[in-house]
């Protein structure tokens, strides 16, 4: 189906988007690691394969949109556009420093390609549907996408815009929802169990897939398959593990808004060295 | 005298613009019959999308359309559009400065009998209160006319707040309504009166009043609550040395704090707000309840001599 080459570059990518996050992170002292790991894949395949984007005209008219609802994983989303050449690389060892273009929180007024400002959860979805309205009045044809978090769909702002995303027929928004199973005080299904999360996104009326969002090829065919859907918007829900590909942070809650110390930077990097 | 609902006046004012400009799209929240947005959704139903009764979506969604390059009027009664919704006009639309026009109707206690749950005496201190917010409460629909007009010629956020009762019209149509500057609606010297919105017809029939006791007094509207004409105000305050503000708001956080925020600074003279007292409303007929809190002309009459005598002293 894909090429070995495409999906080598693709883990390539990840595997540098994970190092960044980690060193980013580290040299910031604060942020939140977990869930920018967890997303990873996600969001490399969106910048690297999916998304029409121009980075030397990021308010190109007909651009594809991706908006990060869940977005304390900015540190993911930074290092996506710096390697994506939207701005120098150099700019991701500012993140949250004072006068740096990157904020705590994506914020669209201070980062190139950085289409909405978030960090208030559960208000992802609804800008999206905004923007695949537009989409479709202006006739330009571009596609919107957007990540939430299994934490952030219990806000309930997340289910109103569910509803008129299947209203309003926006098969041209294809949202992702990291389903890692955890936030910051524990398991999902224990803090605020949301489950079961397919159920609930079909009974919205939306195209509902479910797939292993750490593996290329699913990614790729859910957004084949999202992009073939007509009247309804389609709902990933990517299985993933937070604070992916780092043994000590894998699976642990605690790694949702903790930066790791120089050691732990170091021993993270050598991880990765290994994949 | 005839009277119309800013409202109405607004809900004409889509259609016209709806028709001279392809970008402006409108959103309401299960409110169209009431906002009267209705009228732009039955001529351009493409452009006009009801949100149900979500209106944080309402805010959410109309935010990806400015982000997504149109103009979009979000409606819902005042009390749901600032409160309901404050997190995400704060943080989808303030913060990222986008070019979302929040018309809110139903303002204030003239509501009437649907209560204190949908009478809205907060709003102008929460809007007021964000950066990059521009705040406007037109007195007539003749302004409300040329404020929702303005409020498309300006990029940015735009918060317009209307209410529900029919009002005496003040301007003829020659008015120039300019964004951020007061419009004087009479000149005078011993005191000035600023107000805003419903207040702006009682008030100037309070400066009648006054005038047949002999005091004169300099009556502004105040329809730019924010970005706030400091200068007009101070010009004014500098002549007369006295000030009343009066507001069908709450006397925290609205008009009458702003002329305070000035005043005392730049050239502190005994004042006065009128507005409601840190409270809620209650249900009524409109014009009982506003005699009831103390938004009427012979309160505003009373408010000028009595800091006419401060001065005085």
């Amino acid at each position: 189906m894909y090429s070995e080459e495409l999906l080598n570059d693709l883990r390539s990518k990840a595997r540098l988007l994970r190092k960044d996050i980690i060193t980013m992170i580290g040299k910031a002292g604060s942020g939140h690691p977990g869930g920018s790991l967890s997303s990873v894949e996600i969001v490399t395949a969106l910048y690297f394969h999916e998304l029409k984007l121009d980075p030397t005209d990021p308010a190109w008219e007909v651009r594809d949109r991706f908006i990060l609802s869940k977005g304390h994983a900015a540190p993911l989303l930074y290092a996506a556009l710096a390697n994506r050449g939207f701005f120098p690389r150099e700019e991701i060892w500012g993140l949250r420093k004072l006068g740096s273009i990157l904020q705590g929180h994506p914020d669209r007024k201070s980062t190139p390609g950085v289409e909405m400002s978030t960090g208030s959860l559960g208000q992802g979805l609804a800008v999206s549907n905004g923007m695949a309205i537009a989409g479709k009045l202006s006739a330009a044809n571009w596609r919107v996408y957007v990540l939430l978090g299994d934490g952030e769909v219990q806000e309930g702002m997340v289910w109103e815009a569910a509803m008129a995303s299947s209203h309003y027929k926006l098969d041209n928004l294809t949202a992702f929802l990291d389903y890692n199973g955890l936030q910051i005080d524990g398991p999902v299904d224990e803090v605020m169990s949301p489950s079961p999360l397919a159920d609930k996104w079909k009974a919205f009326g939306w195209n509902v897939l479910t797939i292993d969002g750490h593996d290329f090829e699913s990614i790729l065919d859910a957004l084949q398959k999202a992009r073939e859907t007509k009247g309804k918007p389609t709902m990933i829900i990517a299985k993933t593990v937070k604070g992916k590909g780092i043994s000590f942070m894998e699976n642990n809650a605690d790694w949702h808004g903790r930066a790791p110390s120089a050691e732990q930077v170091k021993q993270a990097l050598a991880e990765l060295e290994q994949v | 005298m005839e009277k119309i609902a800013t409202r109405q006046a607004y809900g004409k004012a889509l259609v016209e613009l709806g028709q001279k400009n392809e970008d402006i799209v409108v959103l309401d929240a299960d409110l169209a019959k009431s906002t009267m947005t209705i009228e732009f959704g039955k001529r351009f139903p493409q452009r006009f999308f009801d949100m149900g009764v979500a209106e944080q979506n309402l805010l959410g969604t109309a935010a990806g359309l400015a982000a997504g390059g149109k103009i979009p009027f979000a409606s819902s009664f005042a009390v749901f559009a600032t409160g309901r919704a404050y997190d995400q006009i704060r943080n989808s639309i303030a913060y990222p400065r986008l070019n979302v026009k929040i018309a809110a109707t139903h303002a204030g206690i003239t509501v009437g009998e649907d209560g204190a749950s949908h009478q809205m005496l907060e709003d102008i201190a929460l809007m007021r209160a964000l950066p990059n917010m521009t705040v406007l409460v037109p007195a007539d629909a003749v302004e409300t006319r040329k404020a929702v007009f303005s409020a498309v010629e300006y990029e940015g956020p735009v918060y317009i707040r209307l209410g529900r009762p029919a009002l005496p019209i003040i301007y003829d149509d020659s008015y120039c309504f300019r964004l951020g500057k007061a419009s004087v609606l009479k000149e005078g010297d011993d005191v000035t009166i600023v107000s805003c919105g419903v207040m702006v017809s009682y008030t100037l029939e309070a400066a009648k009043k006054l005038q047949e006791e002999g005091i004169s007094a300099h009556v502004i509207n105040m329809s730019t609550i924010k970005p706030f004409d400091a200068s007009s105000l101070i010009e004014s305050v500098r002549k007369t040395g006295a000030v009343v503000t009066a507001e069908e708001h709450s006397i925290i956080g609205g008009l009458g704090s702003a002329v305070s925020e000035v005043i005392s600074e730049q050239c502190p003279v005994p004042l006065f707000r009128i507005g409601v007292n840190d409270q809620f409303g209650e249900s009524g007929p409109p014009q009982q309840l506003m005699d009831k809190y103390g938004l009427n002309i012979e309160r505003i009459v009373e408010a000028a001599k009595m800091v006419l005598k401060k001065k005085h002293k």
